[in-house]
């Protein structure tokens, strides 16, 4: 087989780096303010991986470069997500950071750097691989964090983000190195094998294994690992906090399924205890503390930990069916968060932020549809059929019922009860109360279809999620027959 | 088949279809084309749900008019409709009501008519979705996205406490819900793999104590939506502060949901267990009858006393349920419909005062007959019913209900006999402080009798209550065969011995 065939897999890695390079260079010669020529060169990168993605496709399970690299349905699914959701992050941004000076050459280069880490990730069939997608997820984040340098709310939020990431990564890379030592090897494959096979030192795997896991939880923003999200999601420009809290959740998901269940299936005793742990104080800490929030961003944190509370109840549960559960928790999750904070950003103004939770009041009198759309994020995030959020807790729980967790499944239930607390508590803002202000909402054309159609997908996909939970379903469970 | 569709799939998304309609005509500009694309709607939605009565088979306990489609083949989910011989007639009282309601807001509706209007024709269709839905996960979605319209229907149009009420109402709701929710998959799993009501009737539970856990999950459920002693709280407080439409369809159907779920999910899944607690649920509903019969007295605001005569009266029907033998079991769903109507008449009773007065407290009224003959007449019509005289519907269900238990335990009957004291002097008390004597303030001396618009809703109701009063069979009858076949299925032990 010639090189360049068998590089096939990796094709649209290559073409993206091709293209953020390429942009980062010709960016410098675009002299005109709204960067018209440079977003549409970003979006059709975007595409162009999508249609490389579709056209490389194949049923089985390609591996590349000695096992680094992995090609599966579960990493063509979740990859297609990540650029869909980056994609509608930019559209979503463009009017808001234009407002604020944001859209620059710059900022779109490190979101394509950072879709490249997530791709990386994504298809990682070894620890280094993971490494290395991770960090450079997590250093374009931390550099879009800080992109506001005359804000500091946001330099705040940035440096927390990189001290408590930087943390994140030493106690992983601490865990993987225990790994290391105890199985000889740092192929996901190779290292489950051994682990079958039985290792002299067992101890040491596990303590390998608490390591990663707090690392993960750390980057997943699981209770008690979560004390930066809230901050970071606060001071962040809400762009770049609509950008970490969509896209990055794939990559995270597909980072536990290949650190976990790939390579380390034979512990799952192990971990799958210790994810409950998390789960549960995530979903209790994350619900109860948005409560308390006035602000819709540190509101929509806790909600994000709460979820990742969910997310880990469908891994814990050990079985394909959960995995496959989880993976749709964490479209579904993407899906709804861009939403959210894509309303946030429909509703600020230049130097105006609508980030309190009372900027909502009575947006159902200044503008019905926005109003109707939130409303089905917001049922969506509580759970509420019939919209897709509902289809994501029922398939999460139906998963932990099916392995005999029931007192986790009535926890996991009654902790969404009160989370449909402040959920509706924003309904209630839109639907009931008078509004503060009667400023005409501007939106950009773009972003309104956009904000239309996610709104109508969440209630789409919920009358009709059959065909998305089987299309996660059935890439898990290929992913991991081999 | 109705166009082409299957009957029950037109009767759940017709008024849907038209709620989106009216949705879609926009801000108050538009207010007067809401309303008639309401009426159209809700009418024509009431029509198509004729040929379930006319073409049921009365001889059959099997589910009619099935409609049967994948719906997510992952988890054997599927779109499952059908109606036996006691859901059908609660598709026919709900789309019944719907007209009413949208006549009854007419003119009091000023504010974002097009979302009142359409807030309670996908409610129409959900609740109609409930009643005819054959597998368990399509019920609990029709179940949950009903609280939605409602939800909003309380907290935008509600009185001055909406908000408070608003979400009391949906987290209460709430609560139940996700433990059935936690019931279902359980029974998903133990079933091997099947959302079917049915097969969850037939599925063996042989442990009295799982039965026992199931069917606690499905009464937290129920029994806030009944609304049952002690979870009833919320009811009163959502009837004070909902428009009259919503307290209409609070009372008249959404209490019914929660009475036939109890038929169609506890009491046949998990039948030891039923029996089993039957002495509790007894005690509960007796509780309810007498005890919240004694609190709706000392009511000082006439919606918050119909609503406490409401929880009252849903005593006697989980009674009913609870003593297992046919009188009590078809007593019980007639006492339902019957109280969907006089509840629903009694709301719109007190509707039309509070349109006039703005005020829904006992003193602000009396003498109210001198200057509304007209209305005095209809409202004694549906107190009279509320408090069971003979000739009402009120009468039937309960006496059936009586006579059920009499053959149970002569103290239950005893007990529960005492509603019709009570029952009468609640209601007969509050209409001759509100109607009789002499006109006490100037608000009453400048009341106008009712208008064409609301003489067609009392009529109309009026006339079913006393057609379920004086000749209740074509009620009975269609019901007969369903509660035979489901008193012998819960006579059959699961648990083996």
């Amino acid at each position: 087989m010639n090189l360049l065939a068998s590089l096939s897999p990796i094709y649209a890695e290559i073409f993206l780096l091709v293209m953020v390079s390429v942009i980062l260079i010709a960016d410098l010669f675009m002299v005109n303010r709204t960067k018209t020529l440079t977003y549409l060169m970003v979006q059709f990168s975007l595409l162009g991986c999508s249609l490389i993605t579709v056209a490389t496709h194949t049923d089985g399970i390609a591996h590349l470069f000695n096992h680094m690299f992995v090609d599966d349905m579960m990493s063509d699914v979740l990859k297609l997500l990540t650029y869909l959701s980056v994609s509608m992050m930019l559209v979503y941004s463009r009017s808001y950071l234009m407002a604020r000076g944001l859209f620059t050459g710059e900022f779109m280069a490190l979101a394509l750097f950072s879709t490249l880490g997530m791709m990386v990730m994504i298809s990682a069939s070894n620890f280094l691989t993971l490494y290395l997608g991770l960090e450079l997820l997590a250093l374009s984040l931390y550099a879009m964090v800080a992109l506001q340098r005359d804000s500091a709310t946001s330099t705040e939020a940035a440096m927390k983000y990189f001290i408590l990431g930087a943390m994140a990564s030493g106690f992983l890379l601490y865990g993987m190195s225990m790994v290391y030592g105890a199985t000889g090897s740092l192929d996901i494959n190779r290292i489950s094998q051994v682990i079958q096979h039985g290792v002299p030192n067992k101890t040491l795997l596990v303590f390998g294994l608490v390591f990663i896991v707090s690392g993960l939880a750390f980057k997943l923003g699981a209770v008690p690992f979560h004390m930066w999200v809230p901050d970071v999601y606060h001071g962040a420009p809400t762009a770049m906090t609509m950008f970490i809290g969509s896209a990055p959740k794939l990559a995270a998901f597909a980072f536990v399924m290949r650190i976990l269940v790939e390579s380390m299936q034979p512990l799952m005793l192990h971990w799958s205890g210790m994810l409950m742990i998390l789960a549960v104080l995530s979903m209790a800490v994350g619900n109860i503390t948005a409560i308390a929030q006035t602000n819709i961003k540190r509101m929509f944190a806790y909600s994000t930990i709460a979820h990742m509370g969910f997310l880990l109840v469908g891994v814990m549960s050990g079985t394909i069916e959960g995995y496959g559960s989880a993976m749709f928790y964490a479209v579904v999750y993407v899906l709804m968060s861009l939403g959210g904070f894509g309303m946030i950003m429909l509703l600020s103004r230049e130097g105006f932020e609508a980030d309190k939770i009372s900027d909502f009041k009575g947006l159902n009198q200044r503008s019905p549809w926005l109003a109707f759309m939130m409303l089905l994020l917001m049922f969506s995030m509580a759970g509420v059929p019939p919209t897709v959020g509902f289809y994501a807790k029922f398939s999460v729980l139906n998963a932990a019922i099916q392995t005999g967790h029931i007192t986790l499944v009535i926890m996991a239930v009654m902790f969404s009860l009160v989370g449909a607390f402040y959920y509706l508590r924003i309904v209630k803002l839109m639907y009931f109360d008078a509004p503060e202000s009667h400023e005409k909402i501007y939106i950009q054309p773009d972003s309104s279809l956009l904000i239309s159609i996610n709104g109508l997908a969440v209630l789409a996909l919920g009358i009709l999620p059959g065909t998305l939970m089987t299309v996660c379903a059935v890439s898990v469970q290929q992913s991991l027959l081999h | 088949m109705i166009f082409g569709y299957p009957l029950l799939s037109v009767v759940i998304w017709l008024p849907i279809i038209f709620g989106l309609l009216v949705l879609a005509t926009g801000n108050d500009r538009n207010a007067q084309l809401a309303r008639v694309i309401a009426l159209v709607g809700a009418i024509l939605s009431f029509l198509v749900t004729l040929p379930l009565y006319t073409g049921f088979d009365r001889m059959t306990s099997a589910m009619q008019f099935v409609v049967f489609e994948d719906w997510i083949t992952r988890f054997n989910i599927h779109y499952h409709l059908g109606v036996d011989g006691i859901s059908v007639l609660f598709v026919l009282l709900n789309s019944f009501f719907t007209p009413l309601v949208v006549i009854a807001g007419w003119k009091v509706i000023e504010k974002r008519v097009a979302q009142y209007m359409a807030a309670f024709l996908i409610m129409s269709g959900l609740v109609n979705g409930v009643f005819a839905s054959l597998d368990a996960m399509l019920f609990y979605v029709f179940w949950e996205a009903m609280l939605i319209p409602m939800f909003i229907i309380i907290g935008v149009w509600g009185g001055p406490n909406r908000v408070y009420a608003a979400l009391k109402f949906f987290l209460y709701t709430l609560l139940g819900s996700l433990l059935m929710l936690v019931a279902l998959l359980y029974l998903y799993r133990q079933s091997g793999g099947s959302f079917e009501i049915l097969d969850f009737h037939r599925m063996a539970m042989p442990s009295l104590s799982a039965q026992i856990l199931v069917f606690f999950a499905f009464f937290m459920a129920f029994s806030v939506k009944v609304p049952m002693f002690p979870v009833h709280t919320w009811l009163p407080d959502a009837h004070v502060e909902a428009p009259t439409g919503g307290s209409v369809v609070l009372a008249a159907i959404m209490l019914k949901v929660g009475a036939y779920g109890f038929i169609r999910f506890s009491m046949p899944i998990a039948p030891d267990a039923s029996h089993y607690l039957a002495p509790v649920m007894i005690a509960l509903s007796l509780i309810a009858v007498v005890y919240i019969g004694l609190v709706a007295l000392t009511q000082a605001d006439m919606k918050k006393l119909v609503a406490y005569s409401s929880i009252s009266h849903m005593g006697f029907v989980t009674l009913g349920f609870f003593i297992f033998n046919a009188y009590g079991m078809e007593g019980a769903l007639l006492q339902m419909i019957s109280h969907g109507f006089v509840a629903g008449a009694l709301f719109l009773c007190i509707g039309v005062l509070y349109d006039r007065v703005h005020s829904r407290q006992i003193v602000d009224y009396g003498g109210v007959a001198n200057k509304m003959p007209v209305f005095a007449a209809f409202f004694m019509l549906f107190a009279m019913a509320n408090s069971g005289l003979p000739g009402t519907s009120g009468f039937v269900g309960e006496f059936m209900v009586i006579m059920g238990a009499v053959k149970a335990n002569f103290w239950y009957a005893f007990a529960a006999a005492s509603t019709l004291i009570f029952g009468a002097a609640y209601t007969l008390w509050m209409y001759k402080r509100v109607i009789f004597g002499a006109v006490t303030n100037d608000h009453v001396a400048h009341l106008h009798d009712i208008g064409t618009r609301e003489k067609i809703v009392f009529v109309v109701l009026a006339a079913s209550v006393l057609a379920m009063g004086l000749y209740p069979l074509p009620f009975a009858d269609i019901m007969h065969a369903s509660v035979n076949d489901l008193l012998v299925h819960l006579a059959t032990p699961k648990v083996l011995n």
